[in-house]
């Protein structure tokens, strides 16, 4: 039997050795091993959220933001109200906020054109039922993602959305852009496009362009889960509202009046 | 056999037409040249070696989609631990500014159309 135990001894030991080599093969092998990595330089936010402030005027109706965003990002401009493609817009209050006008509304609300974007809802109906999940909440900072390589145009979101924040591209857009920018992908026929809260300048440490381009400081961006944000000290001295907070679907963007 | 004259002249002729495309083409000298390449870069080295990227490139923008736009990354670390830019448009491009001689000899000769230009924009060339 001495020579059984000697063998299975021996074994064991090259089998023991085996084991142990092979986290350090691993571990060399995982040394020139591609991957993926978040850009130092991006902005981090837990939950990304905007205060429009009404209270400010908007000098001989500027539209700097909508000019900045819908430059940046490509957004075509077909002419016509029927095809219109648009990422941030000016509405009449009442048309923002149905229910909360009346007759007598002060003047300076009334008269004003209301900044109205993708409110990046913390429930948002157009994530529930896009069928290829082209449009998706991203979890770890609440923006509302649009993915245009899933996208297949059956516009089930731009029916689920209650404030139109998405358009559909019924003809190539490429024609209508005035002046493209050559580092931002354009859109194609038959996608769903809206507000992104500007992901890609977050990613490179920008803020929103609308954001960037209101010299009146009307639009304020920040992180809601940061107690000592621009928006938090906003929100936390001021009264506001949330386009049509009735519906469940928690709009994260947030109008001072 | 019967006819067997017959059934063999037409296999013959079967034969001789199924192979039309290829003794055609070696007769007239016209056989498909396998397309040539242009680049006009200083890079000397592409983010991966270059019989990686010939045969996966596709698959490594396919990764770089998914990753930028549902994961959220920007940066791409190669093998050789170096960092890019995850973006077609501005980062591939940038070399391969020349998108006519480079990136469409090959897809012309394979007859792929890949669909990244209808949205990505692609370079302006210089003519």
């Amino acid at each position: 039997m001495d020579s059984g135990r000697r063998r299975f001894l021996k074994i064991a030991g090259i089998s023991a050795l085996g084991l142990g080599i092979k986290p350090v093969v691993d571990a060399l092998e995982a040394n020139g091993q591609p991957e993926e990595l978040r850009s130092p330089k991006a902005l981090v936010g837990q939950r990304w959220a905007m205060v429009v402030d009404l209270r400010k005027a908007c000098p001989d109706n500027c539209t700097e933001c909508i000019d900045a965003c819908h430059r940046v990002h490509n957004v075509p401009d077909f002419g016509n109200p029927k095809d219109e493609v648009k990422w941030i817009w000016n509405q009449p209050f009442g048309d923002a906020f149905p229910g909360q006008e009346h007759e007598y509304l002060e003047e300076s609300l009334r008269d004003r054109p209301t900044i109205v974007l993708c409110n990046h809802c913390d429930n948002p109906p157009c994530v529930r039922v896009c069928p290829t999940k082209a449009t998706y909440k991203r979890e770890d900072d609440g923006i509302v993602m649009m993915d245009y390589h899933r996208c297949i145009g059956c516009r089930f979101c731009m029916a689920a959305c209650p404030f139109g924040a998405r358009s559909l591209n019924w003809r190539d857009p490429r024609p209508f852009i005035k002046e493209l920018n050559r580092e931002f992908p354009t859109r194609t026929k038959g996608v769903v496009e809206k507000c992104t809260f500007c992901e890609e300048r977050l990613a490179n440490g920008l803020i929103p362009a609308c954001v960037e381009a209101c010299k009146e400081k009307v639009l304020v961006f920040g992180d809601l889960k940061d107690p000592r944000s621009e928006v938090r000290e906003l929100l936390g001295s001021h009264y506001t509202i949330r386009r049509r907070p009735e519906l469940g679907t928690l709009p994260q963007v947030y109008y001072i009046v | 056999m019967y006819n067997a004259g017959k059934i063999l002249f037409g296999l013959i002729i079967f034969f001789c037409i199924s192979t039309f495309p290829f003794w055609y083409n070696a007769v007239s000298g016209k056989a498909a040249v396998a397309p040539e390449l242009k680049l006009i870069t200083k890079e000397k080295q592409c983010i991966e070696s270059t019989p990686y990227m010939r045969s996966n490139h596709m698959e490594l923008l396919v990764l770089w989609r998914d990753s930028v736009v549902r994961e959220g990354n920007r940066v791409y670390v190669n093998s050789a631990g170096k960092q890019y830019t995850m973006s077609l448009q501005n980062t591939c491009m940038s070399c391969h500014s020349n998108k006519s001689e480079f990136c469409d000899r090959c897809h012309t000769y394979l007859a792929v159309e890949p669909d990244c230009w209808n949205c990505h924009i692609e370079p302006k060339e210089k003519t």
